[in-house]
């Protein structure tokens, strides 16, 4: 998968499934502070990436991951290891 | 001790989703039961049940208020909104007080169902998501109201089964005539769906008068063959009198007194001795004599027993009087966990609009309920009080007096 197309997917996701307002998808929002996403978010978040992409978030992995761009970083590597 | 007061009420029903629905419903003996066919694929001895469509909540709470609200909290919402409105209580008002929130509820089965039903597909539980544990506890109602409205005072469920939302209010006048708190939201929730009845439609307790839907919930009727299942979200506002008056609200009627008791017998079948102990408790409590009241809104539900024992039960503490009795469960069906404090509503919509409404579908008494007086067309009365009954599994039972003011 391109990675144009992860993150359209993802942000269309983040839209759809968590109720971010379309304004606020910018890579360099805060996923907490600027998009809200709280720990609970997180949690569904598992949930909705299995379901679209078919592998599941480790927690551990998640430690580093502040910015939307960490996010579709993190997201693009688990798809696309090489 | 602190004078309680009724200064708010909202419903969400069978019979009306607001309350001049519900109200222009009970005046005309509307049913709200339906034939389900869901429920008869799914090998239900009884489609029955009373039905009322899902709020739609998306664009009124966000995302976060709504993945933990279960249908039924749903409904309580809804009923909280306006029970909040015709109180003239605003977000500004319960930012500023300790208000508290008391709900009877007493089963999520949904939530329940589906979280369970996820694990064993997906044999993990990171697949569960973060909604179906505020979804699926008994607290759910209290729990997500106490956020939505930013609530500061007591804040918990009570489960006593059918008696729920009856001992919420209940508990809830005595945290106020204790002068504990000031204001509280009081209520009763009750899931509408299969997965919630089908265990107790094993118990061959539902009417199976499948043809006439409308025709199945007939309490005290020779004829009944069980109850109907129902459901929805009523909230009652109670507060102290000083309160109301500092506030200049509308008052709808005074809670004088809350009886208690416990059957002490069996888990599923009534008895007469435990709800003359309720009812006697309240109207002591309630420092009146029994002639002083002029309505009963009886918990009869429908079956064999519980309405021959209730009757006997109300003969026995109203023989000399004979207060005008109807149930409002001939409309709605049973609403169980919500049906407490509902029935309050009903009973005072009555109250303030000088009409009992009727026990529909009572063609023939039979030997006991003849001994009531029971009102079969909506009949105009002058209600000063009345009374509530709500019992349930295990041989709780609840009896409310509201006087009006």
């Amino acid at each position: 998968m391109q990675e144009n197309e992860i993150i359209r997917k993802i942000n269309q996701l983040l839209i759809d499934e968590i109720e971010i307002d379309e304004t606020q998808i910018n890579p360099a929002a805060d996923l907490k502070k600027d998009l809200g996403i709280d720990s609970l978010d997180f949690v569904d978040l598992f949930v909705i990436i299995e379901n679209n992409f078919g592998f599941k978030m480790k927690a551990e992995e998640m430690a580093d991951v502040k910015s939307l761009q960490d996010f579709y970083s993190y997201i693009i590597k688990r798809i696309n290891p090489n | 001790m602190t004078r309680v007061v009724i200064t708010g009420m909202g419903i969400y029903s069978v019979i009306g989703k607001n309350l001049p629905e519900v109200e222009n419903s009970l005046r005309h003996g509307i049913s709200g039961i339906i034939f389900d066919p869901v429920r008869k694929e799914m090998g239900f001895r009884s489609a029955l049940t009373g039905m009322v469509e899902r709020p739609q909540l998306k664009g009124v709470l966000d995302r976060r208020m709504r993945v933990g609200l279960p249908v039924q909290g749903e409904y309580a919402y809804i009923s909280t909104l306006e029970a909040l409105k015709n109180a003239g209580i605003e977000q500004s008002y319960l930012d500023a007080h300790e208000v508290g929130i008391l709900f009877g509820n007493d089963s999520s089965a949904v939530p329940v169902v589906e979280s369970v039903d996820i694990l064993r597909q997906k044999k993990d539980t990171m697949m569960i998501g973060s909604g179906y544990i505020f979804q699926s506890m008994n607290s759910t109602i209290s729990m997500n109201l106490s956020v939505i409205f930013r609530l500061k005072g007591v804040n918990f469920t009570l489960s006593g089964a059918c008696a729920s939302g009856s001992h919420a209010i209940g508990i809830g006048y005595l945290l106020i005539k204790q002068g504990l708190q000031d204001m509280i939201i009081c209520g009763g929730a009750q899931e509408i769906n299969p997965e919630s009845t089908a265990s107790f439609d094993a118990l061959n307790a539902f009417s199976i008068r499948e043809s006439e839907p409308a025709k199945a919930s007939r309490p005290f009727d020779r004829d009944r063959d069980g109850l109907v299942p129902s459901g929805g979200a009523a909230t009652v506002i109670i507060e102290s009198y000083e309160s109301a008056m500092k506030r200049g609200a509308t008052i709808f009627g005074e809670v004088i007194g809350y009886g208690f008791s416990s059957n002490g017998e069996h888990i599923s079948m009534p008895n007469v001795d435990g709800p003359v102990r309720a009812m006697q408790k309240a109207i002591l409590d309630a420092g009146i004599k029994s002639s002083e009241i002029n309505y009963i809104n009886a918990h009869a539900t429908s079956t064999p027993a519980g309405d021959r024992n209730e009757a006997s039960s109300i003969d026995l503490v109203f023989g000399a009087s004979k207060p005008l009795v109807s149930s409002t469960k001939s409309m709605t069906g049973h609403e169980m966990w919500m049906g407490g404090a509902s029935e309050v509503i009903y009973s005072a919509i009555m109250m303030n609009q000088g009409f009992v409404a009727p026990n529909i579908n009572l063609e023939n008494p039979d030997d006991v309920t003849v001994k009531l007086n029971i009102a079969t067309k909506t009949t105009p009365c002058e209600i000063n009080a009345f009374l509530s009954n709500s019992f349930g599994f295990g041989g709780t039972n609840s009896s409310l007096i509201i006087r009006k003011v």
